[in-house]
């Protein structure tokens, strides 16, 4: 890895540790436990007398259930309870209420409505008693013709899949439109060139390292349910189990322990949550259940699955006039989507992207198909990735009919710095930016004027007699996304009828050490370490100090979870503060320490110094020390110094970047080599810029899998094509290239740190600039990822395939 | 966890004892070597022994060495073992490059050459090398070693010669002079089984024609893993463009691929022709000792 223009340390103080004393490179404090194999994942958790449950799942897409019997599996020595949809009824938990208004089967009972969905539970002494006795599980099943092509869902004769809701005579879920659809008429109108493109962002999965699982105990005795969980929301999983299962909130403790990656995938909640607890409630065991890879491919939640009709007008020298799209959005069997319960389509509308133009309209019609649940997941910032696909995409057919660069054209659309904040045509508030500073940053450290001239020398060489057929066709991308992150306002957004907003309490013990208890729960991301460097950042105690707490609900403030690049706008937003409060406090405390006015004291390095004579200072050490003595404080302040925050973020924030990728094609096989990309990142100030760059490294590995190898594909049946390891392939580091990292530094004016979160960006930027450079190399206006190497070759015949179905 | 169906294990520390206790667990019994192909399927209860008999003890398997005019390679030497066997390099870079493309380097250090033949993976890339070079396999059973073509070891997707009773437990290759080999395959990413892959070793003659060629191809449905048709059209003809298009066509034509989401029939069929194109070519430049 290359990382250009890296900026000293912002604090060049250093802790005891070595440290920096607030923003700057530092080992995660995590990784110690990570590398010497002491995380403690949720299989690890054992308790005395625990159980497992294994589900039985269905082997088709869609059939009605005409009979379960249990017998044989209930006469199995090692099986302790076989629970069904039957049983669920009788305890009136067969359905649960989806994120966005629906509702899903825990364990079918009229009808199976994709590969996959649970059927029956099993509980064992052991895992392969349990599974094994699935087998014994003797399910009749009448087959139902499947819906499987989205594009066929609202067809007349469909078969209906939902007729578990009353008066369901089609598989419509709803409409949903967002800008001006006047404006955009108008604006296509004195158009010189107008271009019209279809574009499939196909089902994708987030596929963690961990797949999902609990351990539930619901203690008879105190009526205490304890849930070890892989969730990235422990919270909004607490409140929603009280309200779905009728539990006592407070008698409801969730814990996420370390988690092995989210990506998404464990923001909702799963059947296999809710049997664990209901097969504790039904054996009065603990009972572990922790699911598979292929269930997990299988049945958790996908991604994307996004069929987009875009049309952009813009004169013909290039200036971009309005942009519109038409979505079919393929749901699956059951309304899943986890996103902000006023915005059906996430924030797709924020597809206007990083462009200056006045009008734009979309429509999304969202459809039942046989297949899983989900589609916000896999580090999309709710549904972004596929806004800033279908624009970035849009903007390079512009450039090929107009036979534009499209680094030009990219050039002379965006917003300039002096447009923000910006107001979006479909009503986003941008809060800060210099676009053109960091598309000309990736730029100079691509060297874009020389690829493009050894571009043009490839292509003449190829062009000459007796040229070698098998010389690699050479494409350069470009993408630009504006991401929108930090959900998000109360008044706005809420989940469940939960508003969006973080808890967060910082306590100093009297030794100066400090504790930090967020609401927020790290996969994987550095939690630890980012919040740790973000209150020594405002209070200056070292990293090493301060102990982040999180992921337990019964020792941590409310709050709704990490997903959506949220953690560091809204959770790092609270640490901020309630660092700020503490520092405050302890100024209070300096100046009864120090027997002056609070007026006189100023601020330095992590002490109070009274003004023109330094060397009267308390550090926060000591104040802390003092604050818990007996020390007689000013009237009206009591003791100790700690803070408790809840933090309501005034609007999103917007990281944005400027990514270049190169590829060669082979011409003859379609095989696609990465050989350069080039990622210019802005989320603002960076508190750990090693932890930055290990994002963003993650996210453009995620970019290139998704452009050229991720889809799940479906047969006609309704069979999941991607349900291994073997089937849905994820990228190695053998197809990816040694990234090439920038930076611009552009502050948020609301954040009280000015930091915008990085998690997603890379993932939502970087497919784009891929796809750009394999059609740029096939002199093609478009064709649909992923490019293997028959979609590839298929797409340079002229005869491209759906890369959704089965390939025939 | 994905979790097998309920089996019995063994452990075999020589080949006899192996074969013994074949015989004692009967039909249900398998073999297993590395078992990075096996124990997924097992995972996945698409494969259900009654019984594994465990040989990874049987190091004395684990070899490569000239053994007169051929080379030998026995049955437990790991994929690994064959990437970097300067005996192979030196006859044969077919190897190197075949088993560089071979899944991943956790996999190649377990992975067994004998394993990889007894799995009779329609995709296997060494089915399709062994292929090229008509090498002959060795199969011992209790009643003693009996040589197979491994032209005429597999007899359909998954299915060899090896009875019951018997273990592969060494495979051999002829030595060949003025010789040049290759191995080409596209796959959509590391460590995924090919979408297409050929194989070819060259032997031209001092005037430069083809003395003897042979040609391997994995995952395309070739018969036997190759295309004698097409070894016949190229012996003892000047190794032209033309004639390699026409090998090429001709293997292009006789293989029968089938679509699955690593493509469709024509263009697995269009690969084909590229690839025995490409690994023609780079053999008989190394035949003439061009660095190709």
């Amino acid at each position: 890895m290359t990382t250009t223009e890296r900026p000293a340390d912002s604090d060049d103080l250093r802790s005891p540790a070595g440290n920096p004393l607030g923003f700057g490179r530092m080992l995660r404090k995590e990784d110690a436990r990570f590398l010497r194999g002491h995380g403690r994942y949720v299989d690890d958790v054992v308790l005395p007398g625990m159980l497992h449950g294994a589900i039985l799942r269905s082997p088709y897409a869609h059939a009605r259930i005409l009979s379960v019997d249990t017998t044989a599996a209930d006469a199995h020595p090692g099986v302790k309870a076989v629970i069904t949809g039957k049983t669920l009824e009788g305890l009136n938990l067969a359905w649960m209420p989806t994120l966005s208004g629906d509702v899903t089967a825990v364990l079918a009972t009229d009808k199976v409505r994709f590969q996959g969905q649970e059927v029956a539970f099993v509980i064992a002494d052991d895992e392969y008693t349990a599974r094994d006795a699935l087998e014994l599980v003797d399910v009749e099943y009448e087959p139902l013709p499947a819906v499987v092509d989205a594009r066929h869902a609202l067809d007349p004769d469909a078969p209906v899949i939902r007729d578990d809701l009353d008066g369901r005579t089609d598989n419509h879920i709803y409409d949903w439109e967002a800008g001006d659809a006047e404006a955009c008429e108008a604006a296509f109108a004195r158009a010189d060139v107008v271009v019209a493109e279809d574009m499939i962002y196909p089902r994708v999965h987030p596929a963690p390292m961990e797949t999902c699982g609990s351990v539930a105990y619901m203690d008879k005795v105190t009526g205490k349910l304890t849930v070890w969980t892989t969730t990235q929301a422990p919270h909004a999983h607490r409140t929603v189990y009280a309200l779905v299962a009728g539990l006592p909130e407070h008698k409801i403790q969730i814990i996420s322990p370390d988690i092995g990656g989210g990506f998404g995938n464990k923001v909702g909640i799963y059947p296999g949550y809710v049997l664990s607890i209901v097969g504790s409630i039904v054996t009065g065991a603990p009972v572990k259940w922790m699911e598979d890879r292929s269930e997990n491919l299988m049945s958790t939640s996908f991604a994307r699955d996004y069929h987009m009709h875009g049309e952009i007008a813009a004169t013909k020298d290039g200036k971009i006039l309005a942009l519109r799209v038409n979505v079919l959005a393929d749901h699956g069997a059951f309304n899943g989507v986890a996103q902000p319960t006023k915005f059906p389509a996430g924030f797709f509308h924020v597809f206007t992207g990083s462009y200056d133009y006045p009008a734009a309209h979309c429509k999304v019609t969202a459809v039942y198909t046989n297949k899983a649940l989900g589609g916000v997941a896999y580090a999309c910032s709710f549904r972004i990735t596929e806004a800033v696909y279908l624009v970035e995409r849009m903007v390079d057919c512009l450039a090929f009919e107009l036979k534009m660069d499209p680094a030009e054209l990219r050039m002379k659309n965006l917003l300039r710095p002096e447009q923000f904040p910006y107001t979006s045509p479909t009503g986003w508030v941008y809060d800060s930016g210099d676009y053109p500073r960091a598309l000309a940053e990736a730029m100079r450290i691509a060297g874009y004027d020389e690829l493009r001239k050894e571009q043009a020398e490839r292509r003449a060489a190829a062009a000459r007699p007796g040229a070698d057929p098998s010389a690699p066709l050479m494409g350069i991308g470009l993408s630009f996304f504006t991401e929108a992150v930090g959900a998000g306002p109360r008044k706005h957004m809420d989940i469940l009828g939960l508003g969006m907003a973080d808890g967060c309490e910082l306590r100093l013990h009297p030794t100066g050490k400090a504790q930090l208890r967020l609401s927020v729960q790290t996969q994987g991301q550095g939690h630890e370490t980012t919040f740790a460097q973000i209150v020594s950042h405002v209070i200056g105690i070292p990293p090493e100090d301060i102990e982040v707490l999180h992921g337990d609900t019964d020792n941590t403030p409310f709050g709704l979870g990490t997903y959506g690049s949220r953690s560091t706008p809204v959770s790092g937003a609270a640490a901020a503060v309630a660092a700020q409060r503490v520092k405050e406090k302890a100024r209070i405390v300096a100046a009864a320490a120090l027997e002056c006015s609070v007026e006189d004291l100023e601020w330095e390095h992590g002490r109070w110094y009274v003004r023109g004579d330094p060397e009267s200072a308390k550090t926060m050490a000591e104040l802390a020390m003092a604050a818990h003595s007996a020390l007689e404080l000013p009237e009206g302040v009591e003791g100790h110094l700690d803070a408790s925050v809840v933090y309501d973020p005034p609007n999103l924030t917007y990281p944005f970047g400027a990514y270049i990728c190169v590829v060669d094609v082979d011409p003859q096989t379609g095989a696609v080599k990465v050989r350069r990309f080039i990622a210019v990142d802005d989320c603002g100030p960076r508190i750990n810029p090693m932890i930055v760059e290990g994002q963003v490294h993650g996210g453009l590995a995620d970019g290139v899998g998704m452009a050229l190898m991720e889809v799940i594909a479906f047969d006609s049946d309704g069979n999941n094509l991607g349900g291994s390891f073997m089937d849905y392939l994820l990228p190695t580091s053998m197809e990816c290239p040694s990234w090439e990292l920038g930076m611009t530094v552009t502050p948020s004016p609301h954040h009280p740190i000015g930091v915008k979160g990085v998690g997603e960006s890379a993932t939502v930027g970087s497919p784009a600039a891929v796809v750009n450079a394999v059609l740029d190399a096939l002199g093609l206006r478009h064709a649909d990822m992923p490019f293997t190497p028959a979609m590839t070759w298929r797409a340079m015949q002229g005869r491209p395939m759906r890369p959704d179905l089965a390939i025939e | 966890m994905q979790v097998p169906a309920p089996f019995e294990y063994a452990r075999a520390s020589t080949v006899d004892e192996a074969i013994e206790l074949l015989g004692r667990h009967g039909a249900g019994a398998r073999l297993v070597a590395g078992g990075h192909s096996l124990l997924p399927m097992m995972k996945l209860r698409l494969a259900r022994p009654d019984a594994l008999v465990d040989i990874n003890g049987l190091s004395d398997l684990d070899y490569i060495r000239v053994d007169g005019d051929e080379i030998a390679i026995g049955a437990m030497t790991r994929h690994a073992g064959v990437l970097g066997s300067a005996v192979l390099a030196e006859h044969y870079r077919i190897f190197a490059e075949a088993e560089r493309v071979i899944a991943d380097p956790i996999v190649r250090n377990r992975g067994t050459v004998g394993g990889s033949l007894c799995q009779a993976d329609p995709a296997e890339d060494l089915s399709a090398v062994f292929a090229a070079l008509r090498g002959t396999a060795v199969v011992r059973s209790a009643s003693g070693s009996r040589t197979v073509a491994l032209r005429e070891f597999h007899t359909g997707p998954y299915e060899t010669v090896v009875g019951e009773g018997e273990i592969l437990v060494e495979v051999r290759v002829p030595i060949r002079t003025h010789l040049g080999s290759a191995y080409e395959k596209v796959e959509r990413r590391a460590g995924d089984w090919a979408i297409a892959a050929a194989g070819a070793f060259v032997q031209l003659d001092d005037a430069g024609a083809v003395r003897d060629v042979g040609l391997g191809l994995a995952a395309v449905g070739a018969e036997h893993y190759t295309c004698e048709e097409a070894e016949d059209l190229l012996r003892g003809r000047p190794l032209s463009d033309e004639a390699i298009a026409e090998a090429a066509a001709l293997c292009a034509q006789r293989c029968q691929p089938q679509a699955d989401q690593r493509g469709p029939v024509d263009y697995k069929r269009h690969l084909v022709g590229v690839l025995v194109g490409r690994a023609l070519r780079r053999s008989a430049g190394r035949a003439r000792g061009e660095e190709v």
